[in-house]
């Protein structure tokens, strides 16, 4: 059995794959947090400026979309590149799992704002107007009504935003990342370790198949449709 | 009192000013349960809104107990929006909250309650729809009649003196419209609240109406009593509405009447006369004979009516028409 091990799993080094584990998830969590705390207020933005909204305002609704959409549309490893300067001035360093995460952030955070806007869009007009008609302000329309009532496509945006964020994580291997694709690109591309590659991928499958499901739970249980 | 002055209403669609609601002047009474009925797109649901100023007025006054309201600030207008409860046809309550949730959401906006009045209260208003066993439940648990009886106590959370039902029983079933209805006008006589509401249907506006307003394209073409608008339409629009509503086909009956000999009257009873012999009597002191070509006895509110087209063949037909004006029966001579 050992023998057998040594001979399909040679290179493996479980210390290694277990750092690596632990560095993606840590890029995955802090960068979905910080995601989430700037893509919901700028997604409840997106919202409310939008055409015959609460707050319709076109100018405003234009440059937050053009700001959206700009980081949206620059392909991810671009994007790591081009955050490097600016990664440096706001944590010091572009390198490890710290440095990945400002980049990280630049990328999941406009995703997951469209996904809000999407979203509370969704939510009944009828119901807005009924809130507006109880006397409340804008304030108590987005945080007693809106946003409780959009909350299951919320949970199911932070999913996918989860979901993408894993795979930008490892992405990030190429400029020095860490974590599993930091691993797979050193050990498993360069080295040619087939079996490094093979079990970072499964590790990557088996992690987004658990944001799944957890997701897919939470979705559930919040909905009262 | 809810007064318009010359209030309108338009759109601006394209660069272009289309018109919902044209210049009207009308009161609305404390204390009435007030209809709006008009087909869709007459400019009902726009008068409506423009009640609580969910849409701002473009030229008039609305005065609501004296006051001009289209002149409220923003913070004016949310007080004044708590003593003006709207329910509506799809219902609108949030689904991710619970039926008592959902009856406390306006207290709670309020923030003028304390957890125990809000507690209390929605206790009461549970009872008073006959919902309490479903406090906890969620809005997609309920049945349409449910629904809309939670929108009632979710509507009255804050004592209001202004309920507005914007098409209330237009998305439930016969049944459950009767039972919506009878709610609505329990609340009226109870609480002495003004209600104005708007429907497509005649026939809601015969069972709780004290009086109504026709709408057609934008203007109101017939204001009145219910019992004198339903009973004696003069705009080609109530007409409609009133044969509808009575599952008359205009042309059928035309040509029922073309049919019939002798001379054509329409009766109309109202209240206690409703109940009288007084058809026999009339024929043996006029020697008059007669056939009913059609007829209806139902309820106007809680005032019985009937109304009755005969022709009328030999006797004295003059004698027959005093007789029934004696009688208090109003008589229209149609042929």
């Amino acid at each position: 059995m050992e023998a057998l091990m040594e001979t399909l799993m040679g290179n493996v080094d479980w210390a290694e794959i277990g750092i690596a584990s632990w560095d993606t998830l840590v890029m995955v969590g802090m960068s979905l947090l910080f995601s989430v705390l700037i893509g919901l207020p700028i997604g409840v933005l997106l919202f409310l400026f939008g055409k015959r909204q609460l707050l319709e305002q076109p100018v405003a609704y234009a440059v937050l979309s053009f700001v959206v959409n700009v980081l949206r549309s620059v392909p991810f490893i671009i994007l790591l590149i081009v955050m490097i300067p600016f990664t440096v001035m706001l944590i010091g360093t572009s390198l490890g799992v710290a440095g990945a995460i400002p980049p990280l952030v630049a990328g999941g955070a406009p995703f997951f704002a469209r996904l809000v806007e999407t979203s509370l869009r969704e939510v009944d007009r009828g119901i807005i107007e009924a809130t507006q008609a109880m006397g409340a302000n804008i304030r108590q329309i987005v945080f007693g009504a809106l946003l409780p009532e959009a909350l299951p496509g919320i949970i199911a945006g932070i999913t996918v935003t989860a979901i993408t964020l894993v795979s930008y994580a490892a992405m990030s291997g190429v400029i020095g990342g860490g974590g599993l694709g930091d691993l797979a690109i050193r050990f498993g591309y360069q080295r040619f370790q087939t079996d490094v590659m093979v079990i970072t991928v499964a590790l990557l499958v088996i992690f987004v198949q658990l944001l799944q499901m957890a997701g897919d739970r939470l979705v559930l249980y919040f909905s009262r449709k | 009192m809810i007064v318009f002055d010359e209030v309108r209403k338009s759109y601006q669609v394209g660069g272009r000013d289309i018109p919902a609601l044209r210049p009207t002047s009308m009161t609305i009474e404390t204390g009435e349960v007030f209809g709006i009925v008009g087909h869709s797109g007459a400019g009902k649901s726009t008068l409506i809104r423009l009640i609580n100023k969910l849409e701002p007025v473009s030229g008039g006054r609305i005065l609501i107990e004296g006051e001009d309201i289209t002149g409220y600030s923003a913070a004016e207008l949310r007080a004044f929006r708590r003593k003006v409860g709207m329910i509506f046809q799809h219902f609108n309550l949030l689904s991710s909250k619970t039926v008592a949730d959902n009856i406390a959401f306006p207290m709670k906006l309020a923030g003028i309650y304390s957890k125990t009045e809000i507690r209390e209260r929605v206790e009461e208003l549970l009872a008073r729809v006959s919902l309490s066993d479903h406090a906890n439940k969620y809005p997609s648990q309920l049945s349409g009649g449910q629904k809309q009886r939670v929108g009632i106590a979710r509507a009255l959370a804050c004592r209001p003196t202004v309920l507005l039902c914007d098409e209330a029983t237009s998305a439930l079933d016969p049944q459950t419209t009767q039972s919506v209805l009878k709610l609505l006008a329990d609340i009226n006589k109870e609480l002495g609240l003004t209600i104005v509401l708007i429907t497509h249907e005649m026939d809601v506006v015969r069972r709780v109406c004290d009086r109504v307003a026709v709408m057609d394209a934008g203007r109101v073409v017939e204001m009145g009593p219910v019992s004198e608008v339903f009973l004696h339409p003069q705009h080609p629009t109530t007409r409609d509405f009133v044969l509808e509503s009575e599952s008359i086909d205009g042309d059928e009956l035309q040509e029922n009447l073309q049919k019939a000999d002798g001379r054509i009257l329409r009766l109309t009873f109202k209240g206690e006369s409703t109940y009288k012999p007084l058809l026999g009597k009339v024929a043996r002191q006029s020697g008059v004979d007669f056939s009913i070509l059609s007829g209806r006895i139902d309820h106007i509110k809680d005032t019985p009516y009937g109304q009755l087209t005969l022709s009328l063949i030999g006797g004295d037909v003059e004698v027959a028409l005093k007789a029934l004006e004696a009688a208090d029966v109003h008589v229209e001579v149609v042929r």
